[in-house]
């Protein structure tokens, strides 16, 4: 395995480590395929419904370069035919210049890339690691500004200009909504969202996810106050109608 | 007509096959749902099944015949509605006695289940020696020790071998006067200018076998068959293996009674019929439900003992489907998706142990249908192909779990675990066994608990020399058995299956792979502290910082375990073996692994004595941290070409956690089966279950009397499990994400 090290002896300008949360060797929901999913540390966003809070702290993690994670992705190569890289997090656009080199590598050899982002940073940062990945992962919060605010503690302008972004440079996205009971649930707010995004031909997959509880654990274990703690499961069969809203307004699109 | 060649003048099925065999790349659309009669049948077993569970999971038990090919009269489910016949005894689920392995053991069995022995029976193994007796008679003190401290372990010195496949493709092709004709001419050639030992047991030999298709012939006839003669379609073709296969398991209570590689050669006989109009696709499904419907019933009684080795009740009925052929046509047939849909049409089931050869070659839509099945019902096993085909050709069949062989061609004497964990332990103890009261049973060699720190250096090397003492003894003690199950137990009927000239090998195993890699990786890149008991041995450990752990792709360790490996295999290989067969290793447990890890002290890698060890090869439950990808390539990189007698791996994981859409899961299985074989992995358990299901299975098993689940290279049904081992299944690692 190279090390950090040896990246420097070459001089490379671009700093090729970066801080890793952990990693996910069969990736099955994050992407088309198997994936290798690369979970990076440290998020802006402190969404109420996080799984893994985990990730936020930046200064957490194991520092990894960018050699050390292609060789252990590489050596699952077998498996990742169909497949390919995901970066995710954490919000792998904080580390933009290690996500672009790892993005970069991953493709030189032979990988599909996926980047699943919020899309919560200025684009002027992001631009440069989003035109390296095949595709995205985007997760849209809130389309209401506000409700977006309170649900994340950042607003959604930055998601939005990504999402243009991926239309006028015609980047493939699968966007994704969070369901989360008496805050994203709303049918309004839901036929809205179905609607803006019915224009975007950039977006091939729409994936509604239902809030679970399987981070609740990771808070207590962080000292944290979840603060959904007593939020209810949202009821399959509402997250049934609300997929069946969505895939009336977007048809040619696949919505799961 | 078939079209002939070498196989119509002398035994070669495998010669039938290829100049017949139709392959399919179709889909499952032709398949054919249950008929009336299929559903009827399968609900009076069904009924009789929960009376047997009622009983302590035994129906009833004949213990006045000792069972033989034609000691029971033709019994039936019901005459009306069966398409195919023959039951082990004149009624279904009713356990014979087979006392040849060993008269204690029918005691044993026959107390455990409120029975007596008969006093005809007991009177005739007065004057009739068994294996187990033979066994006692020439084991030596060190064999008695090791095997009671349970480092050799799960010997079959007192219970049928088994491992051994008949094949029962042969009655079927050409009747069984033709196989009696070329046994007598066998016969005439066995001669030599010295009537030594081995050609006296030859003869002899052919002579049992002989007298054995002449018994089958008559045990077919009592339900009106005359199998003297070739079959003549399907139904004659499943009926007459079907009675070869049945003579089989009416004679001998083998450990594994594989039934070989039997689905594409019967699809032979479906295409013909259904070409010339003879039968529908309806009526072939239903002889093969009712086909598969009797090897699910097949029975054996066994003791408490065994079950906490072998646990479930399994009979390893283990059928090889699809494969390539060394031509390079995929060996897929609609047979062996009939066989498969079997579990649709029955339900699933542990048995017949339904294994897949796997390879790139596979046509899409079959390994998909494949997929499918296993999310259904995670009742089948995955096998390397593309691995196994190299050196068995393409006629082979896998025994019991993992063990491949050539059909007809092969045998093994098996030769259950050596248990390599503990092993490390008398490395550090100096050959004394904390697990049993300090007692010397290796080799006295240096204590290493002088230090306060474990050397690895020092360990490695006391492990050299423990086992160079285990494999020897090892090798010796399974002569002793095989010669023993030989004389007194002889598989009078699986071998008249068999070419007269056979490949053997001596089937070792390990058990513990990956507590030991992981221990030795701890005493590598951590520091080990020993914790002494009062005569100086290391009786648990701290370890202080972190290490490498197997199931991680990381190579500091996985190197570890294949140098193990490679270096035990290589020992064993250094030992002569019972009628000069050839030493080879597996990697499996079945369910032993929680026995095995009861009887190990705590280990370096911070597994607490007492605690079940991972089954097979695979890594310790909660150490894998990478995912399941990772897991599985460190698995995959154990070679394969050490470790011929198979190297098992489990992989369970959440529906949820397959992928999100139904289409999503099937491919990630198939690509995951695709990637993993391309690395030379040998063998995937597949498991598609939640856990939330298992426990509740836990808390009312008459919910799901059908739940199967895969273990260590077989499968069970999982309410027949111990508590024990139904909590070590759910603890296990289900790869799942967070």
């Amino acid at each position: 395995m190279l090390s950090a090290g040896h990246s420097t002896k070459r001089c490379d300008p671009v700093p090729v480590t970066g801080k890793i949360h952990s990693f996910e060797s069969f990736g099955t929901l994050d992407g088309p395929g198997i994936r290798f999913v690369v979970f990076l540390q440290g998020c802006p966003l402190r969404c109420k419904f996080c799984h893994n809070p985990d990730t936020w702290d930046p200064a957490g993690g194991m520092e990894k370069s960018v050699e050390e994670v292609v060789a252990m992705i590489s050596s699952c190569r077998s498996f990742l035919r169909n497949g390919g890289v995901t970066l995710s997090g954490g919000e792998p656009l904080l580390q933009a210049a290690f996500s672009r080199a790892l993005l970069e590598a991953c493709s030189a050899a032979g990988f599909h890339t996926a980047l699943d982002t919020a899309g919560s940073l200025p684009l002027e940062v992001s631009r440069p690691v989003i035109e390296k990945a095949d595709m995205l992962l985007l997760d849209i919060k809130s389309l209401d500004n506000e409700l977006c605010k309170a649900l994340t503690g950042a607003e959604n302008k930055h998601t939005l200009s990504t999402l243009d972004f991926c239309e006028r440079s015609g980047k493939k996205v699968w966007l994704r909504h969070v369901l989360v009971p008496e805050w994203t649930l709303d049918r309004t707010h839901l036929s809205r969202l179905a609607e803006f995004l019915a224009s975007y031909t950039c977006i091939e997959r729409v994936e509604l996810l239902p809030y679970h509880k399987m981070g609740s654990l990771k808070w207590a274990a962080l000292g944290l106050q979840d603060p959904l703690e007593t939020l209810p499961l949202p009821p399959p069969a509402e997250t049934a109608e609300i997929r069946a809203l969505f895939k009336e307004k977007l048809p040619g699109k696949t919505v799961v | 007509m078939f079209k002939s060649g070498l196989w119509t003048n002398e035994v070669n099925v495998r010669d039938f096959i290829q100049l017949n065999y139709t392959p399919y790349d179709g889909d499952g659309s032709f398949l054919a749902s249950p008929t009336g009669r299929t559903l009827k049948l399968w609900e009076k077993l069904s009924d009789r099944m929960k009376i047997e569970r009622e009983r302590q999971g035994v129906y009833d038990i004949d213990e006045k015949t000792i069972s033989t090919i034609t000691s029971h009269a033709a019994g039936y489910i019901d005459r009306d509605l069966e398409q195919i016949v023959g039951l082990q005894t004149d009624e279904p689920l009713k356990r014979a006695i087979m006392p040849f392995g060993g008269i204690r053991l029918i005691h044993t069995e026959l107390e455990a289940y409120g029975r007596q022995m008969d006093p005809v029976v007991e009177h005739v193994f007065k004057y009739r020696k068994t294996h187990n007796d033979g066994v006692f008679d020439v084991y030596t003190d060190e064999m008695k020790q090791a095997r009671h401290a349970g480092i050799i372990t799960g010997l079959p010195d007192s219970y049928g071998r088994g491992r051994i496949i008949g094949d029962y493709r042969r009655v079927a092709l050409y009747g069984v006067d033709f196989l009696i004709e070329q046994k007598k001419n066998a016969k005439k050639h066995i001669l030599a200018d010295v009537m030594y030992s081995y050609v006296i047991r030859r003869r002899e030999e052919v002579a049992e076998q002989i007298k054995a298709l002449n018994e089958l012939k008559e045990m077919a006839s009592s339900y009106g068959f005359d199998i003297s003669r070739p079959a003549q379609d399907t139904r004659e073709a499943i009926q007459w293996l079907y009675f070869g296969y049945l003579a089989a398991v009416k004679e001998q209570n083998g450990a594994a009674m594989s039934i070989g590689r039997i689905s594409t050669f019967l699809d032979i006989y479906a295409e013909k019929d259904l070409r010339e109009g003879r039968y529908t696709e309806e009526q072939i499904q239903e002889f093969v439900d009712h086909f598969i419907m009797k090897l699910r019933i097949v029975r054996f009684l066994r003791t408490p003992a065994y079950d906490e080795l072998f646990s479930g009740d399994p009979t390893w009925i283990t059928e090889s489907l699809g494969g390539v052929s060394v031509d390079g046509r995929h060996m897929v047939t609609k047979m062996s998706y009939r066989f498969l849909h079997t579990l649709i049409n029955l339900g699933p089931a542990p048995e017949p142990n339904l294994t897949v050869l796997w390879s790139r070659l596979l046509p899409e839509n079959f390994k998909r249908f494949c997929a499918e099945i296993s999310v259904k019902t995670s009742s089948i096993q995955y096998e390397n192909d593309d691995l196994m085909r190299v050196k068995f050709g393409d006629d082979y069949g896998i025994a019991c779990c993992v063990s491949a062989m050539k059909i007809g061609k092969q045998m093994q004497f098996f030769g259950a675990c050596c248990n390599l964990a503990k092993a490390l332990l008398f490395a550090i103890n100096g050959g004394k066994d904390v697990k049993g009261s300090n007692e010397q049973i290796g080799p006295a060699i240096r204590v290493l608990t002088d230090r306060e720190y474990l050397d690895y250096d020092e360990v490695m090397r006391n492990f050299e020399q423990i086992t160079d003492w285990l494999a020897k003894l090892y090798i010796n003690t399974l002569n002793v058995i095989h010669y023993m199950h030989d004389k007194y137990c002889y598989e009078r009927i699986e071998m008249a299956l068999h070419d007269e000239s056979i490949v053997r090998t001596m089937a070792g195993g390990i058990a513990g792979l990956s507590v030991l890699a992981d221990s030795l990786s701890a005493i590598k890149y951590a520091k080990v502290k020993p914790v002494l008991n009062e005569d100086g041995l290391a009786c648990d450990f701290i370890t202080e910082g972190d290490f490498p752990k197997f199931g991680n792709n990381d190579d500091r360790v996985d190197q570890i375990a294949v140098d193990i490996v490679k270096k035990f295999q290589t020992k064993l290989s250094h030992h002569y073996a019972y009628r000069k067969s050839r030493p080879t290793m597996s990697i499996l447990t079945i369910t032993s692994n929680v026995m095995y890890g009861k009887k190990t002290a705590s280990t370096p890698d911070g597994r607490k004595g007492g605690e079940p060890f991972a089954p097979g090869a695979n890594p310790m439950h909660g150490r894998d941290v990478n995912g399941a990808v990772a897991s599985l390539s460190s698995v995959a990189k154990l070679p394969y070409d050490y470790a011929e007698d198979g190297i098992s791996c489990t992989f369970s994981i959440l529906p949820d956690t397959l992928g999100r859409t139904e289409e999503d899961k099937l491919s990630n299985l198939v690509a995951l089966l695709d990637g993993y074989f391309e690395k030379k992995a040998h063998h995937l358990n597949v498991n598609v279950l939640a856990r939330e299901m298992l426990l509740d299975a836990m808390e009312h098993p008459e919910k799901y009397p059908q739940l199967t689940i895969r273990v260590s290279g077989y499968a069970v049904n999982f309410i027949k499990l111990t508590k024990e081992q139904q909590m070590d299944v759910i603890s296990r690692t289900f790869h799942e994400k967070m």
